[in-house]
């Protein structure tokens, strides 16, 4: 599995991202017993998005908040809102790993790089956007 | 109860911690044994259809053939009795019944191998059922460990841009004030191009004798000899 991370890690390098979407890309194999890769949007090393591969795909992740920072009298009201623009939301969706907030866009595992990127680039612009809109229901 | 069940249990139930296993290593092991028996299954029951099928397909073959036949010794028997010939067609009659008696076997038989290929194509069907389902529940399953194993990976390295994050709010903050200083570095680096463009044209034009022009050391030479003249 690390070896398919740093193959994609080494074919988004080749890619013109700052050309298609306008932004540039760091990157890294992170170790563990899962491997994970971290990106890091130039001008948004803040808030990383990671990488990671199972068995059946690929999944794009980014955590936005942490349930500490959420305002626990408008935590139900928050998780309606994330739910009602869950389908709005282009190729991401809300989701909560442990007690963090996320959001994330799972591909297949046969997803061109091209795909990845676009993933990646929505990814990023909608976790910007979705702290902003959820700022009403932090502490 | 259902994998999904399972999962919702288990993330309720705080088996978050990373390296706890929705359904036990031996729960994974039976289903992936299930998957590769139906897997095994289904290809013994292609063979076997593949064979069922070419069987019924030699019955249809001899139905036709046999059909036929019989056909042709009705019309030869017609023309015995047309003629008289009462013995031949006696003769000719219990060839038909003999025709007839093995195209009885021949379509029971067919009945059956049809018979057969409805079951395991049923049987094909039901493993293919089989293996997805349990395919998607290992999936499930995999992806959930998967994910609490790489959150696992993300917050142990201390040099990653997560523990940098110290919260959403002062992070989306510090992107916009970089946005910012970004976007007021473009404007500076336009103006400061203009001003650039504008003292080259100015140089342009003094190098062209227009516009203020600096005095040259000859110029102030010769004012000053003027006035010494004068005196």
């Amino acid at each position: 599995m690390t070896e398919q991370l740093s193959a994609i890690l080494q074919n988004l390098d080749k890619l013109d991202l700052e050309g298609a979407h306008g932004i540039s890309l760091s990157s890294r194999v992170l170790g563990g017993e899962t491997p994970v890769a971290e990106v890091l949007v130039e001008g948004r090393e803040e808030i990383p998005l990671y990488i990671t591969i199972t068995d059946t795909q690929l999944l794009c992740i980014c955590y936005i908040a942490s349930e500490s920072e959420v305002n626990p009298e408008k935590r139900s009201e928050m998780m309606q809102t994330m739910l009602e623009v869950n389908v709005p939301m282009p190729l991401s969706s809300f989701a909560k790993i442990n007690d963090r907030y996320a959001i994330f866009g799972a591909l297949s595992l046969q997803s061109s790089v091209e795909d990845i990127a676009l993933e990646l680039a929505y990814l990023s612009d909608n976790s910007l956007d979705a702290i902003d809109a959820l700022d009403e229901f932090l502490v | 109860m259902s994998i999904f069940g399972k999962i919702i249990t288990a993330v309720k139930g705080g088996a978050r911690e990373a390296g706890e296993a929705i359904v036990d290593a031996n729960g994974i092991r039976i289903f992936e044994q299930e998957i590769h028996e139906a897997k095994d299954q289904i290809a013994k029951a292609k063979q076997n259809l593949t064979k069922v099928m070419a069987e019924k397909m030699k019955c249809d073959r001899q139905i036709t053939q046999l059909t036929g036949e019989t056909a042709k010794y009705e019309e030869h028997a017609m023309a015995a009795l047309n003629k008289g010939n009462e013995a031949l067609a006696v003769e000719v009659a219990e060839k038909i019944a003999n025709l007839e008696h093995e195209l009885n076997i021949q379509t029971n038989a067919k009945t059956t191998f049809a018979t057969q290929i409805d079951s395991l194509k049923g049987m094909i069907r039901q493993a293919e059922e089989k293996i997805r389902s349990h395919e998607r529940e290992l999936a499930m399953i995999k992806t959930t460990e998967n994910v609490q194993r790489a959150t696992q990976s993300i917050s142990n390295d201390y040099s990653g841009g997560l523990s940098k994050m110290v919260n959403a709010r002062g992070s989306l903050e510090r992107i916009k004030a970089k946005q910012q200083a970004r976007a007021d570095q473009m404007i500076a680096q336009g103006e400061l191009n203009d001003e650039m463009g504008d003292s080259s044209l100015d140089a342009k034009l003094k190098a062209a004798g227009i516009g203020e022009t600096n005095s040259a050391a000859s110029d102030v030479l010769s004012k000053l000899r003027a006035k010494a003249g004068q005196k």
